[in-house]
């Protein structure tokens, strides 16, 4: 209970943070911020960071494959 | 044997989006900031057995590519950034709810702010970390970070001539000047 309430409190404490801070979702700031952040977002990934990630990936899954114990004994 | 994606890897994708957009906001630059995720992604793999799954990669990542660019900064030192700074022109393309020509006054009132302000702003405003999690990436106190965020963004009003929103008077505008007079 003692848990909930103080909880609760800091619930409060950041959504009053937030509401002081002119950044919320009706703030005209808040909302331009958004939009550029989000416009970037939704530019998608360059293929040569995902290509850089699978890369990185397969190399890590051949190396655990070489090193663990062989299938059937 | 197909091997599945690992969490690791999937949690790491989910994130670049974010990341990519806050690289850059810091780099002003969509080159630069494309060099600077690919940098942040190897570091990233090095080092994944110092990140504990379950806790928060996307603090974890943003934290890696803040050191990263700060470094490469001190390295190569400051270079000129573009005129508009902060975020280039590619972005005014995009249309969101606001005229380009507000956009681009919004783009240039950005850049015109301290780097601390700058980031401080757009980690809390757009990329959605608590106070909490800001001050760890940018390595500062929350109340640090509280007032960074405050000076932006009364700086930004300033700049924008935007009126009408809360606890906006000549306090805020002294605690642009003094450290020790914040707004909250």
């Amino acid at each position: 209970m003692m848990k909930d309430k103080l909880v609760t409190q800091q619930r409060m404490r950041t959504q009053a943070g937030r509401a002081e801070d002119g950044l919320g979702p009706n703030t005209d700031i808040g909302n331009r911020l958004r939009a550029l952040y989000g416009a970037v977002q939704e530019e998608g990934v360059p293929d040569q960071l995902l290509d850089l990630l699978e890369k990185l990936d397969s190399a890590e899954q051949a190396q655990k494959a070489k090193n663990a114990p062989r299938d059937g004994e | 044997m197909t091997a599945e994606p690992t969490s690791f890897k999937r949690e790491m994708l989910a994130t670049l989006p974010s990341l990519r957009a806050f690289a850059v906001s810091l780099t002003g630059k969509h080159d630069k900031a494309d060099d600077l995720v690919q940098d942040t992604v190897m570091k990233a793999w090095a080092k994944q057995t110092s990140f504990e799954m379950g806790t928060n990669i996307k603090a974890w990542l943003f934290t890696i590519l803040r050191n990263e660019f700060y470094s490469q900064m001190r390295k190569r030192g400051r270079e000129v950034q573009d005129s508009d700074g902060a975020f280039t022109e590619r972005l005014s393309v995009h249309p969101a709810q606001y005229g380009s020509m507000d956009m681009q006054d919004f783009k240039k009132a950005l850049s015109q702010l301290p780097d601390d302000q700058r980031e401080a702003v757009i980690l809390i405003g757009a990329s959605g970390f608590s106070y909490e999690e800001a001050a760890a990436i940018c390595d500062c106190a929350v109340g640090t970070m509280k007032s960074r965020v405050s000076r932006a963004r009364t700086r930004l009003q300033d700049i924008l001539k935007i009126t009408g929103e809360a606890d906006y008077g000549p306090d805020a505008v002294s605690a642009q000047v003094t450290t020790s007079n914040h707004s909250f």
